[in-house]
């Protein structure tokens, strides 16, 4: 019997969404296959990585980590920068840990002052993320999205509780919404329906399907997405065909894997190895199971999951 | 093409005599059509049907077992392509690859028997260990036996010729290692010692229809417990390669490519021990067998096999955490005792929380049935009865100067009834989200 190949063409695309502006914008998803399957459709762009830039510096964070970053942590245009200039990054994701109502719990305008600054200083898009508060988010991204009004800007999380205040926000300045669904296929596209619904365009969605890092939940993540990127593409289901955003570097660093050094855990081996590999190994999976935006943290797992993205990519 | 379980069933003797194991002919044939059995266990079929029944009768995708006794692995036997459609059956072998002139063998095989984790009550650890010919057959042969003598895992040994082979074979050939490989110049001695010795064989060919051409030539002579290497030159050559099999052996029922695969990610990572690990990561996903490293230490091997439990988890029954009490950072009288369900991603995510929040703390985990804590809520099995009893029988009254006792903020509405049903004891609602919890412990220690 003679092997004939057997490829699969898919009925469905994943929309294109823009971030950003002008020579600075960049493209995510347009793919016609699952990822990397190059060898029966298209992707047109690759997945980009969006390292993340606190607005506050973070506290406890683990040795490999302030090893890497140490020197730019307390200046978040300065380690935007870096991410920029020295890393590579496509993207930057502010995390605007300074609004959290159980810690700084600081005022709106500042968050969107901080944006703004980091805005200005890269020339690559910019996401924004608040801090899971439904409340606070709502408050703290309408002000991020009527203070920068010349780029297209991501915003999230925008969940069931917040997604009115937020994409009403967006739509008014122009900006893509990511919407957070709890690991649900359904809900997830629940709430495409809802914003489109709304009169937000379906190509200013990125839906954020809430993922959880190697050993802590990934098998659930790595299923939803799959199942979402299938729907998109075998059923053409319309509502799943947004890209997929991935905020994976605050779940990969949390784990106790990634976060113990061998004074705790003699037998787990190098920790800045390991840690990064936790990142990276997290990153990956999440890419193979259908990830556009994978939001990173460490600049030696960036590096490693770009070098794989594109080498994956070029079949 | 695939027959179907009444076409198989006409085959068949229809004597229902059992002794296949099955009680009647019917199951039997329903079985073979879903790749559960093999026509051998019968053992009163016809040569006709045996003919007729041919590729299809065979599970689409043959299981392999690699070495004896407990440190013995299986892989392959899967049945599809995403794991939600079903589950994925037999995780993936990982283990590490030594050169035969290497200088630190003993080192790298003390590395692969230390690779040991103990995580939700299942044991994650190095598979095998690898051993490279550097070309010469008595060299070849004294690192074999150097190597098998320090370790009872498993072997895949790896040589060019059979003469090389041959002369590793005669020391290790009962401990069933897996031979690496048959080759388009080598093929016919290789199956041959594959054969006289009873081991798996991997046949290695660049690109699927090479290597169909030499499973078609190992099956034919015989051999049935095969597995394929199709060199792939780059990440993406191999995800296309492993996807390719894949469908061609469940959804083609293509027997050629039916049988697990083996990788070597770094082969395809320029020495770049990360890069490796990365890759290792994208083969396990996408449908490699038996994954060889250059490196067993544990900053390599932990991540892996703990994505590893994860993906072959089977997503119709969630990981348990064994219900107990844990001991997070030494706890004393005056710590915080905790109490949620035994879904794994519960218990790891709350411990992990507590951990972060560098207090020490009890956390009882009670028997629920593997689900989160609502939903355990929901169905009855994360309830004031129970958690009482768990609370009562866990010892814990003794050893705390204040009964308290913390539940998750999302079963707040127990708390009264609970209180009730646990006689001197305090309960106190918890944050609803774990994230919560470092704050919580603060705030209550102050």
């Amino acid at each position: 019997m003679s092997f004939t190949e057997p490829v699969k063409k898919t009925n469905g695309t994943i929309r294109e969404v823009t971030l950003g502006s002008g020579d600075g914008a960049y493209v995510v998803g347009g793919e016609t296959a699952l990822p990397f399957h190059t060898f029966e459709g298209t992707m047109p762009h690759k997945p980009a990585i969006a390292m993340e830039v606190f607005d506050v510096a973070p506290e406890g964070w683990p040795a490999p980590l302030v090893d890497a970053l140490g020197d730019v942590l307390a200046d978040p245009v300065a380690w935007a920068r870096a991410c920029v200039d020295t890393y590579g990054a496509d993207m930057i994701c502010v995390q605007l840990a300074s609004t959290d109502p159980h810690g700084n719990d600081a005022d709106p305008e500042q968050a969107a002052a901080t944006v703004r600054a980091v805005v200005d200083a890269v020339d690559v898009p910019v996401v924004v993320y608040g801090t899971g508060n439904a409340e606070k988010d709502t408050e703290v991204l309408k002000k991020v999205a009527e203070t920068v009004t010349d780029t297209v800007l991501g915003l999230g999380p925008a969940t069931e509780d917040n997604y009115k205040a937020i994409t009403a926000a967006a739509l008014g300045y122009g900006h893509v919404v990511i919407m957070e669904s709890p690991i649900d296929v359904n809900m997830a596209k629940q709430l495409n329906i809802l914003a489109t619904q709304m009169g937000l365009p379906a190509d200013r969605i990125l839906i954020d399907p809430s993922i959880g890092a190697v050993g802590y939940g990934i098998e659930y993540a790595y299923t939803v997405m799959e199942r979402l990127r299938l729907a998109a593409l075998n059923q053409n289901d319309s509502m799943t065909q947004m890209p997929m955003i991935c905020n994976l570097g605050k779940e990969a660093w949390r784990a106790k894997e990634a976060r113990v050094g061998l004074d705790e855990e003699p037998t787990w081996g190098d920790h800045a190895k390991r840690g990064v590999l936790w990142e990276a190994t997290t990153a990956i999976s999440l890419t193979m199971s259908g990830a556009d935006v994978l939001v990173m943290r460490h600049p030696e797992a960036v590096r490693l999951v770009r070098t794989a993205i594109d080498e994956l990519a070029a079949g | 093409m695939a027959l179907s379980g009444l076409d198989i069933f006409k085959l068949l003797p229809k004597t229902n005599c059992g002794d296949c194991g099955i009680p009647t002919c019917l199951a039997f044939a329903m079985k073979l059509a879903q790749g559960g059995a093999e026509l051998d266990q019968c053992p009163h079929v016809s040569e006709e049907s045996k003919t007729a029944l041919g590729a299809a009768a065979q599970p689409p995708m043959r299981g392999v077992t690699v070495g004896t006794g407990n440190d013995a692995f299986t892989v392959g036997d899967e049945t599809v392509l995403f794991r939600h459609d079903k589950t994925f059956v037999n995780p993936s072998a990982l283990g590490v690859m030594v050169s035969a002139d290497a200088t630190d063998i003993d080192e790298v095989v003390d590395a692969a028997n230390a690779a040991n984790f103990e995580r939700v009550q299942q044991t994650l650890a190095c598979g095998f260990v690898a051993v490279k010919s550097a070309g010469d057959a008595p060299g070849f042969k004294a690192a074999v036996e150097r190597v098998a003598s320090r370790t009872s895992l498993p072997l895949v040994l790896m040589a060019e010729t059979s003469a090389e082979m041959e002369a590793a074979l005669q020391a290790v050939a009962d401990r069933k290692p897996l031979i690496h490989a048959a080759t388009q110049s080598n093929a016919d001695a290789m199956i041959a010692l594959a054969q006289e010795h009873s081991c798996p064989l991997v046949v290695r060919a660049r690109g699927l229809e090479a290597v169909a051409a030499l499973t078609e030539k190992a099956a034919a002579a015989g051999l049935k417990d095969l597995v394929i290497d199709t060199m792939p030159a780059t990440a993406g050559e191999a995800l296309r390669d492993n996807v390719f099999a894949r469908r061609a052996a469940l959804e083609q029922k293509y027997a050629a490519l039916g049988y697990p695969i083996i990788t070597f990610p770094g082969e395809r990572s320029g020495g770049d021990e990360l890069l490796e690990v990365t890759y290792a990561a994208v083969d396990m996903l996408k449908y490699g067998s038996i994954i060889v490293l250059s490196t067993a230490d544990a900053w390599a091997m932990l991540p892996l096999l703990v994505l590893r439990q994860n993906i072959f988890t089977d997503p119709q029954r969630p990981m348990q955490a064994e219900a107990k009490i844990y001991e997070i950072g030494n706890p004393g009288p005056d710590s915080p005792f905790f109490v949620t369900t035994n879904f794994s991603l519960t218990y790891f995510i709350v411990s992990s929380e507590i951990e972060s929040g560098k207090v020490g703390a009890y956390l009882g985990i009670v028997e629920s049935e593997g689900l989160s804590v609502l939903t355990a809520w929901a169905a009855g099995k994360f309830v004031p009865e129970r958690i009482a009893k768990f609370v009562n029988d866990s010892g814990m009254a003794e050893k705390l100067t204040n009964r308290e006792v913390i539940i998750p903020g999302a079963v707040a509405q127990i708390s009264g009834e609970l209180g009730e049903e646990l006689d001197g004891w305090n309960v106190v609602v918890g944050p609803y989200e774990a994230a919560e919890i470092p704050a919580f412990v603060k705030q209550r220690a102050s």
